[in-house]
């Protein structure tokens, strides 16, 4: 059985689930999680409830990155440290945008720590609000499209190229949809010394409008359309990305999820569409992805 | 004992015990009047003289945050801060209460902006009064050093667990030097054990921490907080009896008293302007006047049995305060002793409130005869409820 035991309150499909699930999967029992505030926090821990087979602690929703740096410089002061692994598991808001500053922090001083940022590209926890992960043009509850507005009009945040300015020796995208290339990337965080960070987009189907059954399919979606790019930075340099084969067009991707109906039936949309589809062209040619 | 006494500052006082205490982590970030503190520690460190992980941290809500982590992976930690650095830290704080997580941190008392002001004042911890920290206020710089194995002693309590702050006097008491003795690392090894957790992150038996609570069980967490830290009432008394024994030292456990048996004027204060007021009290005394002093050393939790049974001769009650809730004109000491006193048949003096030294105003024995002579105005029954003692009369 997973680490991250059945019977948790995730919703069906939840991309955030699988996302913990295949962390613990990758590192086995001798680890220590720290999560902020958010979905796989509420949903796996109902007092008195838990579904988390390893040690695991939640203080707030933007200290994580403190947190787990003091139990490491705990565990080593105590000369208890041994190989134990610990890991953040922390959602886009947390990571993006409140959690910001402590995990400078972290970076900075080195921690031997992963964070594993778990990015559905919202406020997902408090009901779909815009985060700095947002996507440009999705529909969020504080980023409405409407008469006059197509949607979040603010592009996503780099964090990986931030956590890499960080001087961080690993640095990769993943996706909930590739698991073993996830669980591949998670594990070689874990192993390599200093603070390490994987960016792993999970679909939520709640947020962005999509039957609980195709988190997988809009995951792959996003990867073979290019807007979610999977690739490994080492020492601030691209190392690896994955290759796509017969690239699809960014509609594909777009036209499977309610967030971004707006841009198929408003005036002007095809204009925005085009606009996403330039920020997946960007990609392929600065990744090198065909 | 006058052989061992040495001149130190009272932040290297502190500084010194907290080494004595062989905490695992420290996690600070640097404010004034903190700094020497935590500059010490660092030294300390640096030299080989501590075996901990010393964490510069980029705020003082990383600063708590890592305790957090640290604290709940077993080990002994400790931070020191003041003011804004105080108030960056209050969602944490009731954070590491509610988890039961027994740091132990020095508060150099400071005031709060705006208008910024770095000199002294209690209105930072006064107003983390409800975060579920212990907290107890130091009336010299030897008492805020002695605090420091104390309170360890007294968080890590198994029916207490529960974070302390030790409230110290900004630069009155820790930029001061006095002859102190240091703390003896023999005697602190046979008074504090180690800190040995029943609960903690460990691989071996994994347990989560910080989990999510309905309205079903959630009262509950907070039940029990505030049992236990009915609990530390008992063990602030005994942690204090058992310092005494070892080192000889003794401040009072929850409150202590001076000149109070017989006194008709009873003034009620905490941290340094106790030493002022016992000294006023000396003058008064000899010209016959009837004053006397009721320290409250622990604010958290608030000893409101022990006060009744202390004021139960008084006819005339002056709360002394370094703080105010703005829109209630008086102090947390007032409103606390104010309210303690309502319930109560044995002890039925008038409680009266002066807010002073705030910002770092200086507190001379003038400003405490000033008081002192305008409570005798309540006893002749004119009745002041509370009132700033220490104004300027031109900017006001």
């Amino acid at each position: 059985m997973s680490l991250l035991k059945p019977g948790h309150r995730g919703c069906a499909g939840c991309g955030d689930a699988l996302a913990g699930k295949f962390v613990l999967d990758a590192l086995g029992e001798d680890c220590i999680v720290v999560s902020p505030t958010g979905c796989l926090e509420v949903f796996t821990t109902p007092y008195p409830e838990s579904a988390w087979g390893v040690p695991w602690i939640h203080s707030l929703f933007e200290n994580a990155a403190a947190v787990a740096s003091g139990v490491e410089a705990a565990l080593k002061a105590m000369g208890k440290m041994n190989n134990t692994k610990i890991v953040v598991i922390g959602g886009d808001g947390a990571t993006m945008d409140i959690g910001l500053q402590a995990i400078s922090g972290a970076f900075e001083r080195g921690h031997d720590l992963t964070y594993i940022c778990v990015d559905n590209e919202a406020y997902m926890n408090t009901g779909i609000q815009r985060s700095s992960g947002t996507p440009k043009y999705a529909n969020t509850t504080t980023s409405p499209a409407g008469k006059v507005s197509f949607g979040n009009p603010l592009n996503k945040k780099n964090m990986p190229a931030i956590i890499a300015a960080h001087g961080s020796p690993y640095v990769a995208t993943a996706s909930v949809a590739y698991a073993p290339d996830m669980m591949k990337k998670v594990k070689k965080a874990a192993q390599i010394k200093g603070p390490t960070y994987v960016h792993v987009h999970a679909p939520c189907c709640t947020g962005w409008k999509f039957e609980g059954s195709k988190t997988i399919e809009v995951g792959r979606l996003a990867v073979e359309t290019a807007l979610w790019p999977l690739y490994e930075m080492e020492k601030g340099e691209v190392t690896g990305v994955r290759k796509i084969k017969n690239r699809k067009p960014v509609e594909e991707y777009l036209k499977v999820q309610g967030r971004f109906r707006h841009l198929f039936t408003m005036e002007g949309g095809a204009g925005e569409i085009k606009n996403i589809q330039a920020t997946a062209d960007w990609n392929v040619k600065h990744f090198g992805l065909e | 004992m006058r052989n061992r006494m040495v001149v130190v500052e009272g932040s290297y006082a502190v500084a010194h015990a907290v080494k004595v205490c062989k905490p695992h982590v420290i996690s600070a970030y640097p404010i004034t009047p903190q700094t020497h503190i935590v500059e010490d520690l660092s030294q300390f460190v640096a030299d080989g003289e501590m075996n901990c992980a010393y964490m510069n941290v980029e705020s003082e809500f990383s600063a708590i945050s890592a305790l957090i982590g640290a604290s709940a992976a077993g080990a002994r930690t400790y931070s020191a801060t003041t003011s804004q650095g105080l108030a960056l830290m209050h969602e944490a704080l009731f954070n590491a209460s509610g988890m039961r997580l027994p740091i132990v941190m020095t508060v150099v008392n400071r005031a709060l902006s705006a208008p910024i002001n770095i000199w002294n004042d209690q209105q930072d911890s006064i107003s983390q009064r409800d975060t579920g920290w212990i907290q107890l206020y130091a009336e010299d710089v030897q008492e805020s050093a002695d605090m420091t194995p104390q309170l360890y002693k007294i968080a890590e309590d198994e029916d207490v667990l529960l974070p302390a702050m030790a409230c110290m006097d900004g630069f009155i008491l820790s930029h001061v030097y006095e002859p102190v003795i240091l703390l003896e690392q023999s005697l602190t090894d046979e008074f504090l054990p180690d800190y040995s957790p029943e609960f903690v992150l460990d691989p071996k038996n994994p347990m989560s921490f910080g989990t999510f609570a309905d309205p079903s069980t959630y009262t509950e967490f907070r039940y029990k907080q505030e049992k236990a830290m009915g609990a530390a009432l008992k063990k602030i008394e005994e942690v204090a009896l058992e310092f005494s024994e070892k080192y000889g030292r003794y401040y009072g456990g929850l409150i202590d008293s001076y000149m109070l048996e017989d006194a008709e004027i009873v003034i009620m204060a905490m941290g340094s302007v106790i030493g002022t007021i016992k000294d006023t009290i000396d003058m008064l005394r000899k010209e016959g006047e009837s004053v006397g002093l009721l320290k409250v050393r622990s604010f958290r939790p608030f000893p409101a049995d022990e006060i009744r049974k202390a004021l139960k001769n008084a006819k005339v009650v002056i709360t002394l305060d370094k703080n105010i809730s703005v829109g209630k004109n008086e102090g947390a000491l007032c409103t606390e002793v104010k309210a303690c006193m309502y319930n109560n048949r044995d002890a039925r003096a008038p409680v009266i409130g002066f807010m002073l030294g705030h910002g770092g105003r200086d507190i001379p024995i003038s400003t405490i005869v000033k008081i002192i002579n305008k409570a005798k105005l309540v006893e002749k029954g004119i009745f002041i409820e509370s009132e700033f003692a220490d104004l300027r009369e031109d900017l006001a």
